[in-house]
């Protein structure tokens, strides 16, 4: 049962995957991003992380792709990308480069030693436990992510105020 | 029950296409989503192996990972918009000098 989840929802992620690479449309990307998301969201919940579900799905599928796909309407750039490379020759040569890329990823994968069964305890990924851990163990990295996000802050203050002055 | 192995092939998968995303797309938004693509990828691997040695340790991580990638793309797509404004482009090979 749970391998068919995983099959249908691997698919999924690997069409949306695929897609957003694919589609000439920056918007229609977005959305296929989204797919993927979601589909990596139900993975986690596979995996037994429902507070990493929750947060990829507040965090990536909500604000990161609506973020995305403001910045796309706004700049008009769905439409921009002409196809004609300036390099005739970089689109075959990174294809090549990301199929032994896969090659490369795909050995080291399936020469790994194989792996007892996973026994899974009742309360593991349980978010009582993740919070436990993080504001513990992991009670200073935690407190570094607020500086993080305040670093991103000023920087996009500063980058739009550069661009007033510019006017 | 899923093996691991799995998980992590999906997850070697997902990164390669974001690479691909990353070589063959001229557009610098595009380009962002396939790096957003390869971050989740390794957020995928990481979850699976957290699940596999039954530690929380990974899905910590990733949790941290998150929070750096929604910054990034707070920053990137800032920069993006500064750049459109002056340059009136989103093409990367259009932008090709640091001088604003």
């Amino acid at each position: 049962m749970e391998l068919i989840v995983f099959a249908v929802t691997a698919v999924i992620a690997i069409i949306g995957a695929v897609a957003m690479v694919a589609s000439k449309n920056a918007v229609h990307s977005a959305l296929f991003l989204l797919l993927n998301f979601g589909a990596i969201a139900v993975l986690y919940l596979l995996l037994r992380a429902p507070f990493l579900f929750a947060t990829q799905l507040i965090i990536y599928a909500g604000a990161i792709i609506v973020l995305f796909l403001f910045v796309v309407m706004l700049l008009g750039a769905e439409r921009h990308e002409d196809n004609r490379d300036r390099l005739a020759w970089q689109r075959p040569v990174a294809l090549v480069m990301a199929g032994l890329l896969l090659a490369e990823v795909a050995y080291v994968v399936v020469a790994l030693p194989a792996q007892a069964p996973v026994t899974t305890d009742e309360g593991f990924g349980a978010p009582e436990v993740i919070a436990e851990q993080l504001f513990t163990t992991f009670l200073l990295p935690f407190q570094v992510t607020a500086f993080i996000i305040l670093a991103a802050i000023v920087g996009v203050v500063v980058l739009h105020m550069q661009e007033k002055r510019q006017v | 029950m899923v093996p691991t192995f799995y998980y992590v092939l999906l997850s070697a998968l997902l990164f390669c296409v974001g690479v691909t995303g990353v070589l063959i797309r001229r557009n610098a938004l595009v380009v962002l989503m396939s790096v957003e693509l390869m971050l989740n990828s390794a957020n995928l691997a990481l979850v699976a192996f957290a699940h596999a040695r039954q530690d929380v340790t990974g899905q910590l991580l990733v949790f941290f990972v998150i929070v750096v990638a929604a910054a990034e793309v707070a920053v990137g797509l800032a920069l993006l918009v500064t750049i459109f404004r002056t340059k009136q482009t989103t093409n990367i090979d259009d932008i090709n000098v640091l001088k604003g």
